[in-house]
């Protein structure tokens, strides 16, 4: 902000002091030139005129310096319409003088110096300031994509031009050897930098044939100008003195430097005019690239991808037509450009009819690839021929290493597509299929983060479906965990009381992992929940169980469960187990642990009723200070790197060691134990543990 | 992984499996099991010696295919089966309902009992 008032204040200051010093100029040379032709001294040197001429030049310099602005940010034809709206301005007051001077003829009013010289200043202060914006736009063009060297050398031609403005005050001032020898070191500098012309190869076509009139007209103001004033200072009467605010090396030398680079943009200009289309589709094909290249980030769909290839690959080789055929998720699709469908067809069927043609063209690969490789052939492209269209170009699209269709272009004349085009479309091809496979890729992602989603959600659903909290009692304490491989899994345990001194605690695995398992471990807990409240024993719950999950699971699913009924009232279990690992039993009064196996059968295997007779109740006496660990195989089972199972007798060790400890701890040790058993590996199966501990 | 060989011997069928049978690998078990169910072919003899695991899901192939075997008055016999493998079927209770011998000589005579 603060340069930016800097910026507008320099403007001001020094469009200010320009007319100052313009009319500080006018006032004192003709004060100096009506003393002359009066004989009178006019108490002003010759010297005076000169400051005024040097400040009036510099604030000129100055403000168009900042008034200015930099190429990079402003276009081109702007910059130059503001050369020649400037220019313009100058040339039609000149002329008007001119016209004035014509129209008057001998008259007595054209006589009169005084009003020749005022006419003259007026001439003068346009011409420094068409000339100086010109020098300043020049030096905008020039800078156009600067280094460094560019830089320094314009900063020392620059400054050298503002130096030279001192020469006035010089007596050499009139003597054209001096002049010369100022004069040839800042032209040629000038004629080094006027070669700088990047910024035409950025015209297109139109804005060439602008650049061209605009120029020749500021080469034309600038030659009409230069001869007006020469004019006036050779042929009119008082020429000696207006002379010395002429020839002033800067003033000769910012005019023709900027002559010379007007005449060079032109002729540059009007030699580029040829090429230009050639630059134009270039920058083209490259902006096409990038917009096949970032298809894939953006709102794009596969067939506007291939949209845009056709467009583009048709562009760029000046194709008559062309087609392209796709099959997307098994979906033959066709994108034609200025070609209907039926031809398409009609020029498939003899396109196939003619593939016998020798097929030659590869002059980039043709040496290497010979019959053997029948895939990598089918990667290359053809070029073919037609009677209507005598050059055809058939590029196949090849997606993840399977061509899912080909893009075809076509030409009138015969021999259309060089090597350069060949490249170039190929390219485009490869670069559309990889945008193609990005777009997959990135739905593919898309669509597994939201199963991820689901599956998270599955597995809080998973998590409530078994107990938050232990049931409080004084006669046992109870632990439980569970832990699933996959997000979900077939592990159940529940708890139920029935009455004051009645409880039904049970443990399930669903045979298989995953989701599948999570399903029939559902249904596991809403049968158990129903039955549970009416109060059977054993053998009859597991035979409802077995007879309800029986008709809705799948032919190969089972689920293994124990069932364990609770009396603290006597003191007693009563227990059944189907098809379950048998549960462990710590009997406090003798210090070991033993497995209940008694007999069973899985829920689900049989479904009639036949289960009845595999199915056995026991019941059995608890002391105070007993345990029973209910577990599922994945903790048996667990494997360590050897591929050693974690076994039964690791189990009981376990229990065994720890009996003294409360439910909580001893679940706090087994898990100790099996982590560092399997050596932190993940988990191959789910695996939960229920620890019951009576007091 | 598992390789399940599927031999037809005469009157008989000869499925041998070898290495684990877990959730994924249980299809190929199911497969061999599938086309000696649909053949003529009364006499399954399935020969678990090289069997070292056989997970859940695998048991469930087995299990699927009991009610069929009565139905279909075919027999299957499964034999040369290690102790763990053995103890697997015996915690689910599946000793009781399939035929489980420890010999090849036994599972011929056996499967010859129909």
């Amino acid at each position: 902000m603060v340069k930016l008032r800097i910026h507008k204040n320099v403007i001001r200051l020094s469009l200010f002091l320009g007319i100052i010093s313009w009319i500080g100029l006018v006032t004192t040379d003709i004060f100096i030139q009506f003393a002359q032709s009066h004989n009178v001294p006019s108490g002003f040197k010759s010297e005076f005129t000169y400051i005024f001429l040097t400040l009036f030049l510099v604030s000129v310099a100055v403000y168009y310096r900042f008034i200015t602005g930099q190429a990079e940010r402003i276009n081109f034809i702007d910059l130059l319409w503001r050369v020649f709206a400037t220019g313009l301005f100058a040339t039609i007051i000149s002329l008007a003088i001119y016209l004035f001077y014509e129209l008057l003829g001998q008259g007595s009013l054209a006589s009169k110096s005084l009003l020749r010289s005022f006419f003259f200043h007026i001439r003068l202060g346009l011409f420094a300031a068409f000339i100086l914006s010109t020098f300043m736009v020049w030096k905008q063009l020039i800078l156009y994509q600067k280094t460094k060297r560019l830089i320094l050398l314009w900063q020392i031609f620059e400054y050298s031009l503002l130096a030279s403005i001192i020469f006035v005050f010089f007596p050499g001032r009139g003597d054209w050897a001096t002049l010369a020898i100022i004069l040839i070191p800042l032209l040629l500098l000038g004629l080094i930098l006027s070669i700088n012309l990047k910024w035409i190869a950025y015209l297109d076509f139109r804005q060439k044939w602008k650049s061209i009139s605009i120029m020749l007209a500021i080469a034309i103001f600038i030659i009409f100008y230069i001869q007006q004033l020469l004019y006036q200072i050779t042929v009119l009467e008082d020429s000696e003195r207006l002379r010395g605010f002429i020839l002033n090396p800067f003033i000769i030398a910012t005019t023709g430097f900027v002559l010379i680079y007007s005449i060079f943009s032109l002729l540059v200009i009007i030699f580029n005019l040829p090429t230009s289309s050639v630059f134009e589709q270039k920058l083209e094909e490259i902006i096409n690239f990038q917009r096949l290249s970032q298809s894939s980030q953006s709102e794009y769909n596969t067939s506007q991808i291939y949209n845009i290839l056709l467009e583009s690959a048709a562009k760029a080789v000046i194709a008559d037509a062309g087609w392209i055929e796709v099959t997307h998720n098994g979906n033959p699709r066709l994108l034609t450009k200025s070609i209907t469908q039926d031809q398409v067809d009609n020029f498939k069927k003899r396109l196939q009819a003619n593939t016998d043609q020798p097929e030659i063209i590869d002059p980039l690969h043709r040496p290497r690839l010979q019959r053997q490789d029948f895939e990598q052939r089918q990667r290359r492209y053809r070029l073919l021929s037609l009677p209507e269209y005598r050059s055809v170009l058939w590029v196949p699209l090849v997606v993840k290493n399977t061509i899912v269709g080909n893009l075809v272009l076509v030409k009138e004349v015969s021999d259309g597509f060089n090597k350069e085009m060949i490249s170039i479309i190929t390219t485009f091809a490869s670069q559309a299929s990889i945008s193609v496979e990005n777009f997959q890729l990135m739905n593919e992602t898309l669509v597994n983060e939201r199963y991820q989603e689901e599956l998270k959600i599955a597995n809080r659903v998973h998590r409530s479906l078994l107990p938050d909290k232990p049931i409080a009692n004084d006669a046992f304490d109870i632990s439980a965990f569970s832990e699933s491989a996959d997000q979900v899994g077939g592990d159940y345990y529940d708890q139920y009381q029935i009455d004051d001194h009645k409880f039904i605690i049970i443990i399930g695995d669903v045979s298989g992992k995953g989701t599948s398992a999570a399903f029939n471990m559902s249904q596991m807990k809403g049968v158990f929940h129903s039955l549970a409240q009416l109060d059977l024993p054993p053998d009859k719950f597991l035979a409802y169980a077995n007879s309800a999950l029986g008709r809705c699971m799948e032919k190969t699913s089972f689920i293994t469960a124990s069932f364990f009924v609770v009396n603290t009232q006597t003191r007693t279990l009563s227990f059944a187990r189907a098809g379950h690992t048998p549960t462990l039993y710590y009997s406090d009064k003798t210090k070991q642990a033993c497995y209940l196996e008694t007999k069973g059968l899985g829920l689900g295997i049989i479904r009639n009723d036949k289960f009845d007779q595999y199915i056995e109740v026991s019941e059995k006496h608890y002391q105070r200070g007993d345990i029973i660990l209910l577990y599922t195989d994945g903790i048996t089972e667990a494997t360590n790197e050897e591929n050693e199972e974690f076994g039964y007798d690791r189990l009981k060790e376990v229990i065994t060691n720890n009996a003294n400890e409360s439910s909580g701890v001893l679940q706090k040790k087994l898990i100790e134990e099996l982590y560092k058993f399997c050596n932190h590996r993940p988990l191959y199966d789910d695996y939960t543990a229920l620890i019951m501990k009576f007091t | 992984m598992v390789d399940v060989r599927t031999d037809f011997e005469g009157d008989s069928c000869l499925i041998t499996i070898s290495g684990e049978v877990d959730a994924s690998s249980s299809i190929y078990l199911d497969e061999a099991l599938e086309k000696a169910m649909n053949s003529d072919i009364v006499r399954i003899l399935v020969n678990c010696n090289h069997l070292n695991y056989i997970s859940s899901a695998g048991l469930g192939v087995f299990m699927s295919y009991i009610q069929e075997l009565e139905a279909k008055g075919k027999r299957m016999v499964l034999y040369r089966m290690s102790d763990r493998v053995y103890k697997v079927f015996e915690i689910l209770g599946l000793h009781q309902l399939l035929t489980i011998v420890k010999t090849e000589e036994q599972a011929k005579k056996e499967s010859n009992e129909l």
